[in-house]
């Protein structure tokens, strides 16, 4: 009777009439005849509920993923995701909760907020953090906007081994503000001091490093990276992997102004690209500059513990037209799952996880330098990721892989030709030995 | 031997030689109500005659302080920092910025006491 959605020839004509078209045809004119599907979707008249039900099933039998061994990074980890964190996220207070920011209804939401901004900058060594954002690259690009309303300058340089994802977002975040985007060049692999020394000037509002970088590497002149870019009066900004501050120096603790990175890695599931949610935390001195919500500790009139969202007025109602962003979402349900990892593992567990994801990265490293043709694309301290090269283009290799069941990595030619045969190679705490051996052998039987 | 001079905008601007100590009116003050917070700029930032050099808020509004004159800080009262309220307490007295005047003839913009008397008056 219905072809699936529940309107009769009659209200379809119904409601034309009342916006004022006589066809479904010349509603969508404005759509190119060539655009449209102009048949009738490949769907049976009906179906039973049993019949619906066996045959939806058939269909997502198709979807692969889940059994394949995945070896995939790029800023977004397989890693295990303690099930305790599914239990808490899927309680209804907090997975049906829209926006449940008034503080006399709220006080659970509000505190997973507070608690997480405080494991946020326990973690990255900041001073204050705010209740999240999108993901990894709108963070970077809402901490370029806090440099260049703080320090009033215009330029923001970032080195051209940042995710290329990162830095596309952050050229059409500029773009329309009319600031600049100035890309340096690396030295084989790393952000050098003496390639940031060309660029940086008074003009300067912000200088991004991401560390580890796109290509798996440990920078290693961050130091001198802060240094010059105080001299310079400007805003050190780090986007950061959070799983690896378990065991690599805090942005706080290079003395960073303001730390960002995509908190996935942190409980949150691969999700086929999203939800995720970015973290952003910074210097007290730029409290004010910070976008996005941040919830508050505070005391009742009775003298009790509560909390409020906080700092809102100024960025967005009275003061809406000079705030730095006027974004107001949070990721609160992801921001959540964060939390509950954060605080199952604790500082040892998630330095466990880097230390392990790191270990295993290695192992399968020197096993392919030692058994396969291929070469590393940088011969360089790297964390948990690396890029391997041969006289083989990536997709073929990628292939054999698929064949065996392997996820191989992502193509590095999105970061240029020179790297056309080159491939990203990512390994967490989940990969066994068996999944890694398996990996090289694939590799060996390559000609 | 000091000069006293006001702005529309309702800064005080108090002229030595070539320095001047910037704050708000009483005024200004009274109109905000209590000031939880002022934020303020860094030391040898250079500003223009009208710039926004920080942000004062209170409990009723968040209100942008402007520059009177063109200079360069020289010195923020870092006091209120920690205590904006100091602002209310003795808003002539609890000055924000001191700044090294870069154009002398921008002070022929700038309201006398009495001028500014007869302005809030108006308002």
């Amino acid at each position: 009777m219905f072809p699936y959605i529940a309107n009769t020839p009659q209200d379809e004509k119904d409601m034309l009439k009342a916006i004022g078209f006589n066809s479904i045809e010349e509603f969508f004119e404005d759509i190119p005849k060539e655009l449209r599907l102009n048949r009738d979707l490949n769907l049976k008249p009906a179906m039973t509920e049993a019949e619906i039900k066996v045959h939806m099933e058939k269909l997502g039998g198709k979807n692969q993923g889940k059994e394949l061994v995945n070896f995939l990074g790029g800023g977004v980890y397989d890693r295990h995701i303690p099930s305790v964190i599914n239990h808490v996220i899927s309680r209804s207070e907090f997975y049906t909760a829209y926006t449940p920011y008034q503080p006399e209804i709220s006080q659970g939401t509000l505190q997973v907020i507070f608690e997480y901004q405080t494991l946020i900058t326990n973690l990255t060594g900041m001073d204050v953090s705010n209740a999240s954002l999108y993901d990894g690259a709108s963070a970077v690009a809402e901490a370029a906007f806090m440099a260049v309303d703080k320090t009033r300058n215009k330029e923001i340089i970032v080195p051209d081994n940042i995710h290329p994802n990162t830095l596309r977002v952050l050229k059409t975040y500029l773009h329309f503000k009319d600031l600049e985007l100035v890309v340096v060049p690396t030295n084989e692999g790393t952000f050098s001091k003496a390639a940031l020394e060309e660029k940086i000037s008074e003009n300067t509002a912000g200088v991004v490093v991401q560390n580890p970088n796109f290509f798996g590497l440990v920078e290693d002149e961050i130091e001198e990276i802060v240094e010059l870019t105080h001299k310079n009066k400007a805003l050190l900004i780090m986007s950061v992997d959070p799983i690896t501050l378990g065991v690599l120096k805090s942005p706080g603790d290079y003395g960073a102004d303001i730390a960002v990175g995509d908190g996935q890695s942190l409980g949150n599931g691969l999700n086929f690209g999203g939800p995720y949610f970015g973290f952003l935390a910074a210097t007290k001195k730029l409290i004010r500059k910070m976008p996005g919500r941040i919830a508050g500790q505070t005391l009742d009139k009775d003298g009790k513990r509560g909390f409020v969202l906080t700092l809102q007025t100024r960025e967005q109602h009275i003061r809406r037209e000079k705030a730095t962003s006027n974004i107001c979402t949070n990721q609160a349900l992801n921001a959540l799952a964060a939390s509950v990892y954060m605080v199952a593992l604790g500082k040892k567990g998630i330095a466990e996880v880097a230390t392990q994801s790191a270990q295993k990265a290695h192992y399968l490293y020197n096993q392919i330098l030692e058994k396969t043709n291929f070469k590393p694309v940088y011969d360089k301290p790297f964390f948990m990721e690396f890029g391997i090269t041969s006289d083989i283009p990536a997709a073929k290799v990628k292939e054999a892989l698929l064949k065996e069941g392997i996820l191989g990595g992502i193509e590095l030619r999105i970061c240029g030709e020179q790297f056309k045969n080159a491939l990203l190679v990512a390994v967490t705490e989940k990969r066994t030995k068996e999944e890694m051996d398996q990996f090289v052998q694939v590799l060996e039987g390559l000609k | 031997m000091s000069e006293l001079f006001f702005t529309k905008k309702h800064e005080w601007v108090k002229v030595e030689g070539d320095h001047a100590t910037i704050g708000i009116s009483d005024y200004a003050q009274e109109q905000l109500g209590d000031i939880v917070f002022i934020e303020l700029p860094e030391v040898d930032e250079d500003f223009e005659q009208g710039d926004d050099f920080g942000v004062v808020e209170s409990v009723k509004a968040a209100s942008d302080l402007y520059m009177p004159i063109s200079g360069k800080i020289l010195e923020v009262n870092e006091e209120l920092e920690d205590a904006p309220e100091l602002v209310n307490e003795d808003a002539m007295e609890n000055w924000m910025i001191k700044v090294e005047i870069t154009n002398k003839k921008e002070l022929e913009d700038l309201l006398s006491e009495v001028q500014y008397k007869d302005f809030i008056e108006e308002e």
